[in-house]
């Protein structure tokens, strides 16, 4: 799926892997900061609210700074992955990114439909017939199994109200 | 005796119309959700747990149980059809299943997969029957501390027991304590590490991140990938099974192996995968025919699949008598029990009698249930899998999605599950395990609970860790799981020294 100019280049696992240790060591950090500020002191009522996540914070720190040091004398040469493969796997991020993030607007059926027939039409290449049948087949299995049968209510938007569902 | 008598009633509450129909509902879902990729048993029964909410918790736990046990089977039949495991439980199971299945012997391994994982589970069932109702009297009598020991145990195992590296899974499992720890704090009811941030005000629900970490993180990888099915198709008749069924006695010993390595893997909460290697490795070492292990040996595929079911059943067990989960879908299940308003632990088998043999007498006819659905209908589930994944993946991510709001009706969990599903990519491709990090999420607020009411008992000082034989011996085998990997290595060192 790949395209040939970019087959056999991309980051490193390496520079990758310490890129993540280092967000997982700042997470730690935001955690000692979080705690600090709930108190890590024993009070009145016994150890304060800050004081298990702020030892929590500390294993985190401390274990991501073996990681990294573990990671970089690793003898490790290979790929993270490759661009082609990353930019399939952003073809998949971006899309359901402004999927859930039109969802409070429009609902999830209309979304939901949107998305099924994007994905299908642009990674799948069907033709239109079976795009619109999935793409509108299972919202509307979804809203009898969901809000028929067992009842539970899922976010609609103004088509829905129009409708009066 | 009276342990009988309870089963007997639970086998009434099972044997409903009602709860036969939820079971054969549960098992086909179970099994769709095992063959598919990025479906997992956990958020499999995570996207579900919605659905039960307006039914009575014993129904409820007896579809979602019934899913767990459906995915259990599933991930069989893309291991031997298509070498693709379903789950990560199924993987050993690829390496005799898939040459079967090229040699033409697809029907006698789905056989011997499918008849294994049942002995398996039955086995862990009966034990659980046996053993789990002591375990509950026993833990009746644990004080916050022994409680607290119990949960350090759990942890130390994960990081003894799995084959990532260590460090790794401390950071793992610490991330996942911390996303516990956001929120209202229980003990002091003071907000913390919500940064004025009003949507984090209850927290991060495991369920959610279970959903993202699992489903979300597994679509994105198998994107990655470039997927394509290409596999043998599936025979099962009847002269087949029956045959087959002939040549398994023959595996008893394989098979009573690796239902102990099951159940104690299960129980420790190191989960089902490291016991069907495991249980794999020991067969193929032991095995008279071991060498041929690999080519397509039938015994090769009892070994895993067996173990691999009797460690996912005996998951429950913890779960049931502890309130401790050993896997990410009995944790999903605890969480269920948490929303149907039941507490997890010892006090279900005096309070909740119905539920919980409910729950085990549906273990069995589930069980039973599924070995029959899977051999009837193992072409169907299989044609599943000849679906295109450009059509299977937005489906899933929708599936998702509703999942994920229908927790707590929050559009705002959505936009998180995606953002734990990228992080569940990142944290896979970068070796990092997933499965402890959900299981402190679960566990953290009860762990913190724990730990901190032994410290208010004992004025802070740590010595109430060690101050009586039962926490002190529950402490040291925590100890013992942690360092497990350094004492095996200074054994197997001072053994080969020794020998020199």
């Amino acid at each position: 799926m790949t395209t040939g100019s970019s087959s056999n280049t991309g980051p490193t696992h390496k520079l990758v892997e310490a890129g993540v240790t280092l967000l997982i060591a700042l997470f730690g950090v935001i955690v000692i900061a979080g705690s600090l500020k709930a108190g890590i002191n024993w009070g009145a009522e016994g150890p304060r609210a800050g004081f298990f996540p702020f030892y929590i914070g500390l294993f985190i720190v401390a274990s991501s700074g073996i990681n990294l040091w573990h990671g970089l004398r690793e003898d490790n040469d290979g790929l993270f992955a490759e661009w082609g493969q990353l930019r399939q796997v952003l073809s998949v991020v971006i899309p359901t990114g402004i999927y859930v993030g039109s969802m409070p607007f429009i609902g999830l059926y209309v979304a939901s439909t949107i998305f099924i027939a994007w994905f299908m039409r642009w990674l799948g290449k069907y033709n239109w017939i079976t795009v619109l049948a999935v793409a509108f087949g299972m919202p509307l299995v979804t809203y009898l199994i969901f809000e028929r049968w067992f009842m539970v209510p899922l976010p609609k938007g103004p088509l829905e109200e129009w409708l009066d569902l | 005796m009276e342990q009988l008598v309870n089963l007997f009633h639970g086998f009434a509450v099972a044997l409903q119309p009602y709860n036969i129909m939820l079971m054969v509902i549960g098992i086909v879902l179970g099994v769709i959700i095992g063959v598919l990729p990025g479906l997992g048993g956990a958020n499999g029964v995570a996207i579900l747990l919605p659905l039960t909410f307006s039914m009575s918790p014993t129904s409820a736990i007896i579809m979602l149980s019934c899913i767990y046990w459906g995915a259990l089977f599933g991930g069989a039949i893309t291991s031997i059809l298509f070498n693709i495991p379903g789950e990560p439980w199924s993987v050993a199971t690829t390496f005799d299943g898939y040459p079967m299945a090229q040699q033409g012997k697809a029907g006698e391994a789905l056989t011997a997969a499918f008849t294994s994982s049942f002995v398996g589970a039955l086995f862990a069932v009966v034990m659980i029957t046996l053993v789990a109702p002591l375990v509950a009297s026993f833990a009746l009598q644990f004080g916050p501390a022994e409680k607290f020991a119990v949960y350090f145990l759990a942890f130390c195992s994960f990081v003894g027991l799995s084959k990532e590296p260590p460090f790794k899974t401390i950071a793992a499992m610490m991330i996942g304590f911390a996303l516990a720890a956001v929120g209202l704090d229980s003990i002091t009811g003071q907000l913390r590490l919500t940064f004025g941030v009003t949507h984090l005000l209850n927290g991060f629900d495991f369920l959610i991140a279970v959903i993202g970490l699992f489903g979300i993180g597994e679509i994105l990888l198998t994107m990655e990938e470039g997927l394509a099915f290409r596999g043998g198709t599936a025979k099962i008749n009847l002269r087949v099974v029956l045959q087959t069924w002939k040549e398994l006695p023959a595996y008893w010993m394989t098979s009573l192996r690796s239902c102990f390595i099951g159940c104690w893997m299960g129980i420790t909460p190191a989960g089902a995968t490291p016991a069907s290697f495991m249980s794999y490795g020991i067969a193929k070492r032991v095995a008279k025919k071991g060498s041929n292990f690999g080519k397509g040996e039938i015994e090769g595929v009892v070994a895993p699949e067996t173990a691999a079911h009797a460690a996912g059943t005996a998951a429950l067990l913890p779960m049931l008598s502890l309130g401790v989960p050993g896997s990410p879908t009995a944790a999903v299940l605890l969480g269920g029990l948490l929303i149907w308003g039941l507490q997890p632990g010892p006090m279900l088998f005096v309070e909740q009698k119905e539920f919980v043999w409910g729950l085990i007498a549906s273990m069995y006819l589930g069980n039973i249930v599924g070995l029959l659905v899977v051999l009837t209908c193992v072409p169907i589930f299989a044609a599943i899998l000849r679906v295109p994944f450009s059509i299977i993946a937005p489906l899933i991510l929708v599936l998702c999605a509703i999942g994920a709001y229908s927790v707590h009706s929050s559009t705002f969990d959505v936009m998180l599950m995606l953002v734990f599903g990228v992080i569940g990519y990142l944290l896979k491709k970068c070796n990092y395990p997933l499965a402890p990090l959900v299981l402190a999420i679960v566990l953290g607020d009860k762990a913190e609970e724990a730990f901190r009411q032994s410290l208010l008992g004992s004025q802070g000082s740590f010595g109430v860790f060690l101050s009586n034989p039962l926490v002190s011996t529950i402490m040291i085998l925590g100890l013992i799981a942690l360092f497990w990997s350094v004492i095996q290595e200074g054994y197997s060192r001072l053994r080969s020294a020794a020998t020199a």
